[in-house]
């Protein structure tokens, strides 16, 4: 009865092959069969962001999203960000210097779209940066740090003065 | 002091932002069975039959459990201390599946499966039938005589009823020249909305059961738990890892004791409960709607003769928190703007609407709103500055409550709203703003709010704490005061590093994980109590590490105990600061000494006889577009007393959260029923409106550092407070901006077209006939 | 995990044809976002799905050969947003559908679904009425094609034949209808991002060569009544009418005789009339600014 699919994709820059349940979403996918358990469930209908993730370069929910569909895709996760010794990046870094994280739920997939965010290489204004990350909802911070951190990132990166 | 009040970074931070942070559902055991629970379609009524049949049937179903195969065991739920009292134990109103269902989304039947699709599927296939009762969800119908009653025992659906006597209200109001200013206040149903929902899973092992569940109250848990099946308390274990966020709903005990029965009734194996986020609106817990009616008496100098407030608190389907909530609520009231003769009446009421329980303000984001509101109507009737209404008639310097016996040591009312005037341009904007006359208008608006911090004296304070000498020179931590992202880990590890003299709170390991099994008893986040309570615990316990250390030291440097102190993690002599021995030097050689040999650690019980006044106030700057019936918060300022801060930048953050919340509570937020069934109607994150980063300006934190005399780090509440006074100031500058008092709280474009219309600020000549 | 019964992936719009005609009970499938919710609700629980979401060719922003704008049905909003040819011709287009939930709805909803779905709050809706856009559907009998006031049948429905297997294709913005023509989109919501519309409206005006006359108005609503509709008393108002204060106010009060909103738990049919009218003339304002006119 159950119906499967043979994919390949790369997630985290590695070349997988796995055969899913065409009933799996991109989260059910990544946390149960590749244990990336930064890809966070908390609405699982696209409304808080939780779950996002990058699929060739775009912030999408993985809710929302079939497994089926991540054939032949590029995905990245939160977990990409760290390298082989631990080293983290300079967004992780701000998010942790400007107390951007508190309880930690959204953070993961506030971090992956200020990675499509920073990757346009783009300078742009506070206002601009809000609707870039509306996709996400966050109870604990008011959004003031994680705004200032990726901010700081977004000016460090062009080399623009940071206030 | 050195290492309390400095902005360090979160103990958490790099595993949070790495994503390796382990909550709860990221410890489920392989093979762990999904349970889905069968919710109530009616708002009250009686199971007459569950028929299960055809949810058996599905492959993958491995039992379903009904409300009639559920043990009659009525429990509390509330996260407060247990009581020895059985008068001030917590209402027991609770079953883990119900034949008499009280609101819409009540447990009915649960179905375990081997998989996610087969226990939906289950649920659905299953065929509930009710005899309808009929129901009420407003709190003042079902306090009405002929009101369909909720619960045996409390005539009227009224929880509790309590009242405060000040003075002689009837004979003050007969003063001469006195003038009434009277108001409903209506404040709505809202959501925590934490972005992690409650989930929690369960299994048993060696003839105990063992829970792990996003919980902000362990072993509160653990005892509910018990009582819920039945057993003592001794054969539960909960384990409480990082969970996201809790703002009070997770101050209950929610799903853990369905979870651990439903394993029970499969042999032990592990069973997991999430809920969904539709579940989390409507069936975990909810913030009291309360709704206020104030009739303040004043003179033409605005000093308060005499004031009435009635308190109407729905407490939903069942006791959760009960009357605890509007009582702290009715509480402030005779604080924060004493009069002399006041005449409170409080009711705790039962409806068909979810049960009510703790959230990020404990009553004082309502009261905030139906105070200041009134407040600021009273400024205006007598035509004073609304701030220096307040100026005027707040807390005075010096104020003692005789109950909780907290005094207000500083003037920090006075002080914060000093601040908060200057940091927004008050003076200026006042005048600038009363200029406009257009469509769109600019109004400026302040409220100050009351809080204490922590529970006693009316109910049991306590804090325990272990620490544990490592061979390293650090120290291992373990307390009964939860993580629940508001950064408690962090401030314990400062304050244990200065307590003990480690070199940095990064020689402080924590365990942020609480097991009820293993940590010692404590009673979890709530209250705003953590950094207060643990500051008590820590400072003891780290007496008697330090004095177990000097103790071993004395027999390998003959110098005294009294003349040796713990600096930047060395044991020196105190008189010249030289060096005896490093802590890792002094644990080694105890831990490997072969004729004395000693791990060394400490543990201790501290209970508090204290509470300590948590003050501050709100400022915000509006535009309000009269025909879109919108509100922009241009700017908002929160200013706030909360003593020393052990941790600058973290209390800031907080302090944005709680400022977040209060916006949506002041402009967008409200859970809806629907009249005629008291069905929830928007109970997920896209139709509840909670605030979008595009929905608020930048947030400004401000403090006034008085350091608080009963605390051992001067400190004192910060988790609640911010959440307090933003709707409140939010509402008293539009009512600045247009002149219209509102007097209902979401201030969304619904309420605002009501009352524009009303007030004739709008005017759809369509309308007419 | 999602409920659904079976998935057939199309790997081309011939391929979708047939699927559809194999399995005639089967929901289509672009995007997700609407589809897989419902589905998690138990709306379209237990059901088959034809997904259309790997059709690379219904992606992208072209001008054909008669200069229409055509808009593949599986293009996302972000990519829409993003287009040149969209910001160069109907950057309005790209200002609504930038207005559609958060970034990531963006990314992964489509203007073939926001159609096909039928819902009348759909952020894209009100604006391609607005500028007469035209649906085109292929089948087995090959490609129809039909204004999108047409394709609307009732709220949730929307004219496609199952029958014929036939999939939107691509959306047309005609030359006649974009060309010197000037728009704006209020989006009326509970929220600044994350919202569906409580009402949305969308107008466009061609104006004089003298830019003192409105040569041309288009407005259209969403949520103004069960599916997208035109104001045309309004329009009728605006059309040769001379620009000024006074008959921005009429066209706004002209709307009342066109949209037909209702009570409900989201809003009151009288605040929706109320912001209905006000949003006209906001929208005629700025569509009438954006086309160089003064008031």
């Amino acid at each position: 009865m159950a119906q499967y699919k043979l994919i390949h994709c790369t997630i985290n820059g590695k070349e997988v092959e796995k055969m899913v349940d065409v009933r799996a979403s991109l989260t059910d996918l990544l946390r149960n069969d590749f244990h990336l358990t930064s890809v966070k469930k908390g609405c699982e209908v696209g409304e808080c962001g939780a779950c996002n993730v990058l699929i060739d370069g775009e912030a999408f929910n993985s809710c929302i999203y079939l497994a089926a569909w991540a054939d032949g895709k590029h995905i990245r996760t939160l977990e990409s960000l760290t390298g082989p010794g631990g080293e983290i990046s300079d967004i992780q870094q701000a998010f942790m210097e400007e107390t951007a994280i508190q309880c930690g739920f959204c953070t993961p997939g506030f971090i992956m779209t200020a990675v499509e965010i920073l990757e346009t290489k783009k300078l742009y204004t506070r206002d601009e940066l809000r609707k870039l990350l509306s996709g996400h909802l966050c109870r604990c911070t008011g959004y003031e740090n994680i705004l200032n951190a990726v901010e700081k990132t977004m000016k460090r990166r062009l080399g623009v003065p940071v206030e | 002091m050195s290492i309390v009040g400095k902005s360090e970074i979160r103990v958490d931070a790099f595993d949070k932002a790495t994503g390796r942070t382990k909550y709860y559902e990221d410890r489920m055991p392989a093979g762990a069975l999904y349970a889905r629970i069968k919710h109530s379609e009616i708002a009250h009524g009686f199971v007459k039959s569950v028929d299960t049949s055809e949810a058996e049937k599905i492959k993958g179903v491995v039992k379903v459990l009904t409300c009639f195969d559920a043990p009659e065991i009525d429990f509390p739920t509330a996260g407060h201390p247990w009581s020895m009292d059985p008068g001030h134990q917590d209402v027991a109103d609770r079953r883990l599946l119900n034949t008499h269902v009280r609101y819409y989304g009540d447990d009915v039947a649960v179905v375990i499966a081997e998989d996610e699709v087969s226990a939906v599927q289950g649920v659905r296939a299953i065929k509930v039938e009710y005899e309808a009762l009929p129901f009420v969800l407003d709190v003042q119908k079902a306090m009405e005589d002929g009101a369909p009653q909720l619960h045996e025992g409390y005539p009227n659906n009224i929880l509790k009823h309590t009242s405060v006597r000040k003075g002689d209200y009837a004979a003050a109001i007969r003063e001469p020249g006195l003038k009434k200013v009277e108001g409903w206040y209506d404040t709505p149903t809202v959501q925590h909305c934490h972005i992690e929902n409650h989930g929690c899973f369960a299994y048993e092992e060696n003839g105990r059961i063992t829970v792990v569940s996003s919980t902000q109250i362990p072993h509160i848990v653990c005892r509910v738990v018990g009582q819920a099946l039945g057993r003592p308390w001794a054969d539960v274990q909960v384990i409480k890892p990082y969970i996201g966020g809790g703002f009070g709903n997770k101050q209950d005990a929610l799903y853990e004791p369905l979870c651990a029965w439903c394993s029970t009734q499969v042999g032990g194996r592990p069973v997991r409960i999430d809920c969904s986020r539709e579940e989390t609106f409507v069936s975990n817990r909810v913030r009291h709607a309360i709704r206020f009616h104030i009739v303040s008496w004043i003179r033409p100098d605005g000093s308060m003769a005499a004031r009435k407030v009635d308190l109407y608190s729905n407490q939903g389907a069942y006791a959760s928190h009960g009357h605890s909530i509007v009582a702290k609520a009715m509480g402030s009231f005779p604080q924060l703007y004493p009069c002399d003769n006041m005449e409170c009446d409080a009711y705790t009421v039962y409806t068909n609407i979810p049960a009510a329980g703790a959230m990020r303000g404990y009553g004082m984001p309502q009261a905030s709103f139906a105070n200041d509101s009134n407040i600021e109507e009273c400024a205006h009737a007598v035509g004073m500055d609304p701030v220096e209404y307040r100026n005027r008639y707040i807390m005075p310097l010096g104020f003692e409550d005789g109950f909780s016996k907290n005094v207000n040591y500083y003037d920090s009312h006075r002080e914060c709203l000093e601040k908060g005037k200057e940091l927004i341009g008050y003076d200026e904007k006042i005048r600038e703003f009363a200029k406009d006359t257009g469509d769109i208008r600019r109004g400026i608006g302040c409220a100050s709010f009351w809080y204490n911090t922590a529970v006693w004296p009316i109910a049991l304070e306590t804090s325990s704490n272990r620490m544990l000498l490592n061979l390293d020179g650090t120290v291992t931590m373990q307390c009964g005061e939860t993580e629940i992202g508001q950064g408690a880990d962090t401030a314990f590890a400062q304050m244990a590093a200065e307590a003990i003299g480690l070199k940095s709170y990064k020689d402080v390991r924590v365990v942020s994980c609480q097991d009820t099994d293993t940590t010692p008893t404590g009673l979890g986040a709530y209250a705003s109590r953590q950094t207060y309570v643990a500051g008590f615990s820590i400072r003891q316990t780290a007496e008697i590490l330090r004095n177990k250390i000097f103790a071993y030291a004395e027999k390998l440097t003959r110098q005294s105990v009294g003349n040796m102190d713990v600096r930047d993690g060395n044991v020196v002599r105190k008189n010249d600061v030289k060096v005896l021995i490093s802590l890792s030097e002094l644990a080694m050689t105890a831990q490997y000494n072969p004729a004395d040999s000693e791990h060394i650690t400490a543990e201790s019980t501290f209970t508090i006889k204290n509470n300590a006044y948590s003050f501050g106030c709100t400022f915000a700057e509006v535009e309000v577009d009269i025909p879109m019936c919108k509100v922009t918060v241009k700017n908002i300022v929160n200013v706030h007393d909360c003593g020393n801060l052990i941790n600058p930048a973290l209390a800031e953050a907080q302090v944005h959260g709680g400022m977040s919340m209060a916006i949506g509570y002041g402009l967008s937020e409200q859970l809806l029923f629907d009249q005629k069934t008291g069905r929830p109607l928007n109970n997920n994150l896209l139709d509840y409106k909670l605030s979008t980063v595009m929905d608020h300006p930048d947030l400004e934190a401000a403090f006034v550092e008085n350091p608080e005399p009963t605390s051992v780090f001067g400190t004192k509440a910060l988790g609640e407070p911010p959440a307090c006074s933003g709707a409140p100031a939010i509402r008293n500058a539009i009512y600045n901006a247009t002149g219209v008092a509102l007097h209902k709280l979401p201030m969304n474009p619904h309420n605002l077209f009501a009352a524009f219309t009303e007030a004739g600020l709008i005017h759809d000549s369509w309308q007419e006939g | 995990m999602y409920d659904l019964k079976a998935l057939y992936e199309a790997e081309s719009v011939e391929h979708a044809i047939r699927l559809r005609l194999e399995h005639p009970e089967a929901q289509i499938i672009a995007g997700g976002s609407d589809v897989l919710v419902q589905m998690r609700e138990g709306k379209r629980a237990g059901k088959e799905l034809i997904s259309i979401y790997g059709i690379d060719a219904m992606r992208g922003v072209t001008i054909d050969e008669d200069e229409n704008i055509r808009i593949g049905s599986l293009t996302s909003f972000s990519h829409i947003t993003r287009d040149p040819i969209i910001q160069k011709y109907i950057n309005v287009l790209g200002e609504a559908v930038d207005m559609v939930g958060g970034p990531q709805i963006r990314n992964i909803g489509t203007i073939g679904g926001n159609t096909c779905n039928g819902v009348t709050s759909a952020d894209s809706a009100s604006t391609l009425h607005a500028w007469e856009a035209i649906v085109e559907l292929t089948g087995k009998n090959g490609v129809r094609r039909l204004p999108i006031g047409d394709f609307y049948i009732r709220a949730g429905q929307v004219d496609i034949r199952a029958e014929e297997g036939e999939i939107q294709t691509a959306i047309l913005i005609p030359k006649a209808s974009y060309e010197n023509t000037f728009g704006y989109y209020i989006k009326y919501a509970m929220r600044n991002a994350m919202d569906i519309a409580t009402l949305g409206c969308s107008v466009n005006v061609r104006l004089s060569p003298d830019k003192k006359t409105v040569a041309r108005a288009r407005i259209a609503y969403g949520v103004a009544g069960p599916v997208p509709m035109r104001a045309q008393s309004a329009e009728a108002v605006a059309n040769g009418a001379e620009i000024g204060k006074e008959m921005i106010d009429r066209f706004g009060l002209a709307v009342l005789n066109d949209i037909n909103p209702r009570d409900s738990w989201r809003a009151s049919k009288a605040f929706r009339q109320h912001i209905a009218v006000e949003m006209a003339k906001r929208c005629l304002f700025e569509s009438i600014k954006r086309a160089g006119g003064e008031i």
